[in-house]
């Protein structure tokens, strides 16, 4: 049921019956190692290339969430899955494995909000029965396609974050045991203010994450203290700072349950400048720390606004500002 | 013989220096900088200000991408000397062939053996 | 408020923002690190031409960046270089090291896609602006000079 201008409240509450994360060898040393379900110990997984690497990690991911769920490929119907590589072929080319109809997305870093989102949609409708909802980056075919070749000696700036390698997978169902439901979500807009820095991602994304957010909370007439955590996607520290600013510039101050994937995934020591980023960033810390924290109960309800920032190496070299979207789901623990 | 040396390090350190003020002012990618710093190289030694530079601090002024541009612009001035019109056009690449060749086919030879590995800082 | 005017003043504010701290000691590493390169250098040249005395210093000074050249060459490959340049920035990149990093890189980089359109087109995907602009002036000096 649509509420609002841009949220949907799902009757049925769609659950989240299995989950799976892989994360690099860089995010194993960070602050959420206990929690991914698998770390890395070679970032090519055992491939010739990055790319295939990429797409051989988020297949993993997929066939282990699946496993999480107790159910088979066969039962899965619907794939929602996307990634950030030219023409998303990380998905696509993964989807060849699975006999499921496939939804491919662009959302860059708001992709696992996005997936979930449309996931919920279609399975609280009862148009699909089990969805899986993907998506991962790795921070070498990204570091090739959006900056400079690997090898190459440069510093990167400080405003910079640092992408994460890694996949995360959910699986939502009406059927099956869980204690995590999908209450709502809403869509987020295009949002663009002019930054064109493209190393200031964060810059560039905090509108949008302040927009979509206040239009939920308008949407749903809830309040900030009703989330026992607020959890935006990759927009680093800095973003989160700016983000905060403009939220209280907005009339909303959010107090100690806002924080940021992006800013918790990597410790102080790993020299990544702003934190983490890359669709992989939220989908990993959703997937595990999120997900555990849910079901052990120190969390009951969680708002996840994963960001993205629509930019590609044409648009900004050929100097446009950076449009930024937020896609925004509600995630809520019931006894049941 | 140490005085020599210690004009290099101050020279060559100093040009490196200014390259890393601009990184710092004004994010330049290394492209841009490359780029500026071979202009500046060949304008000075068009109007003979590096030559007294590289006398100076000998390889703190050849080693630096100044020293590249220096040789584009003495190259093209010494041939047009010698050539006239056509040294125009063979003056800066002959003089600065040896750095171009050397770098292209080391690249490619090592591109052959070697594989990117991903960065951990 | 128009959109114009909401911009202009979010990325003012964004500007301001900006963290802008801890640079100067990037400015000792890229002059300790650009220096001791151009020692290196300077070295190199001091032996070729202690050992081959029929060597002109500027024949000397040929064969010194060739050399420099390979080891630059050769670090890349290693992936090395790209850890001395996260730590001296220009310092690295300035020197004639940085221009070979700068073609070994990319080459290295995109071998995957092939010898011809990968390795060979990527080659001077970094390097290739500063041909170009190097050719160009080096031909404005000629001129300049023909008519002086």
């Amino acid at each position: 049921m649509k509420v609002g201008n841009q949220t949907i409240v799902f009757k049925n509450k769609p659950k989240i019956i299995g989950s799976y994360s892989v994360a690099g060898e860089k995010e194993g040393y960070g602050n959420f190692k206990e929690y991914f379900d698998y770390v890395l110990k070679d970032d090519k997984f055992g491939e010739k290339t990055f790319e295939k690497a990429e797409r051989k990690i988020i297949e993993h991911t997929i066939f282990k969430a699946i496993d999480s769920a107790n159910l088979t490929v066969a039962d899965i119907d619907l794939l929602v899955s996307g990634d950030l590589l030219n023409q998303i072929i990380s998905s696509s080319f993964t989807a060849r494995h699975f006999d499921s109809t496939f939804i491919g997305l662009y959302g860059a870093c708001s992709t696992m909000a996005e997936s979930l989102a449309i996931g919920a949609c279609m399975v609280d409708a009862k148009h699909f029965i089990n969805v899986a909802c993907a998506t991962g980056s790795h921070f070498s075919t990204v570091e090739r396609q959006y900056r400079y070749p690997l090898e190459l000696g440069n510093q990167r700036p400080p405003v910079s974050q640092w992408t994460v390698t890694g996949a995360g997978c959910s699986i939502l169902s009406l059927k099956g045991k869980s204690n995590i439901r999908i209450s709502s979500a809403t869509f987020g807009k295009v949002t663009d203010y002019g930054i064109k820095d493209a190393n200031n991602m964060g810059a560039a994304m905090a509108p949008a994450a302040m927009r979509t957010i206040i239009t939920h909370f308008e949407d749903t007439k809830s309040k900030p203290e009703d989330f026992d955590l607020i959890l935006t996607g990759d927009l680093g520290k800095l973003g989160s700072e700016i983000f905060l600013d403009l939220m209280e510039h907005h009339g909303y101050k959010l107090g100690n349950n806002y924080n940021d994937c992006g800013q918790m995934i990597y410790n102080n020591n790993q020299k990544t400048f702003q934190g983490g980023s890359g669709a992989g960033c939220s989908a990993v810390v959703l997937n595990s720390y999120i997900f555990k924290k849910l079901q052990e109960g120190t969390f009951k309800k969680v708002l996840f606004a994963a960001t993205g920032a629509l930019l590609s190496p044409i648009s900004s070299q050929q100097g446009e500002s950076i449009p930024g979207i937020c896609h925004a789901i509600v995630l809520e623990r019931s006894d049941d | 013989m140490w005085l020599m040396y210690l004009k290099v390090f101050l020279v060559g350190g100093f040009i490196c220096m200014l390259g890393q003020i601009l990184i710092i002012k004004t994010n330049i990618t290394s492209a841009r900088i490359l780029v500026l710093f071979v202009v500046i190289g060949a304008l000075l030694e068009a109007f003979g200000l590096y030559e007294p530079i590289v006398t100076f601090a000998g390889a703190g002024a050849t080693v630096p991408i100044t020293g590249f541009g220096r040789s584009l612009a003495k190259g093209a001035i010494q041939a047009v000397k010698e050539k006239g019109i056509l040294g125009i056009f063979t003056g800066g690449l002959t003089a600065t062939a040896g750095g171009i060749a050397a770098a292209v086919i080391f690249a490619y030879i090592f591109a052959l053996i070697f594989s990117s590995k991903t960065k951990k800082f | 408020m128009d959109v114009k005017e909401r911009n202009k003043k979010y990325n003012e504010y964004v500007d301001a923002k900006v963290p802008k701290t801890k640079n100067f000691p990037t400015l000792i590493y890229a002059y300790l690190v650009g220096g001791v390169i151009c020692m290196i250098g300077q070295g190199i040249q001091d032996i070729l031409l202690a050992l081959f005395p029929s060597l002109t210093l500027e024949d000397a000074g040929a064969w010194m960046l060739i050399i420099l050249i390979f080891f630059a060459s050769l670090l890349t490959g290693l992936g090395w270089y790209d850890r001395i340049g996260v730590f001296a920035g220009a310092g690295s990149i300035v020197p004639i090291t940085g221009f070979s990093n700068s073609i070994a890189s990319p080459a290295i980089e995109f071998k995957k896609e092939g010898i011809i359109f990968g390795l060979c087109v990527k080659m001077f995907s970094i390097a290739g602006p500063v041909i170009v602009n190097g050719v160009a002036i080096s031909v404005l000096v000629g001129i300049v000079y023909l008519f002086l």
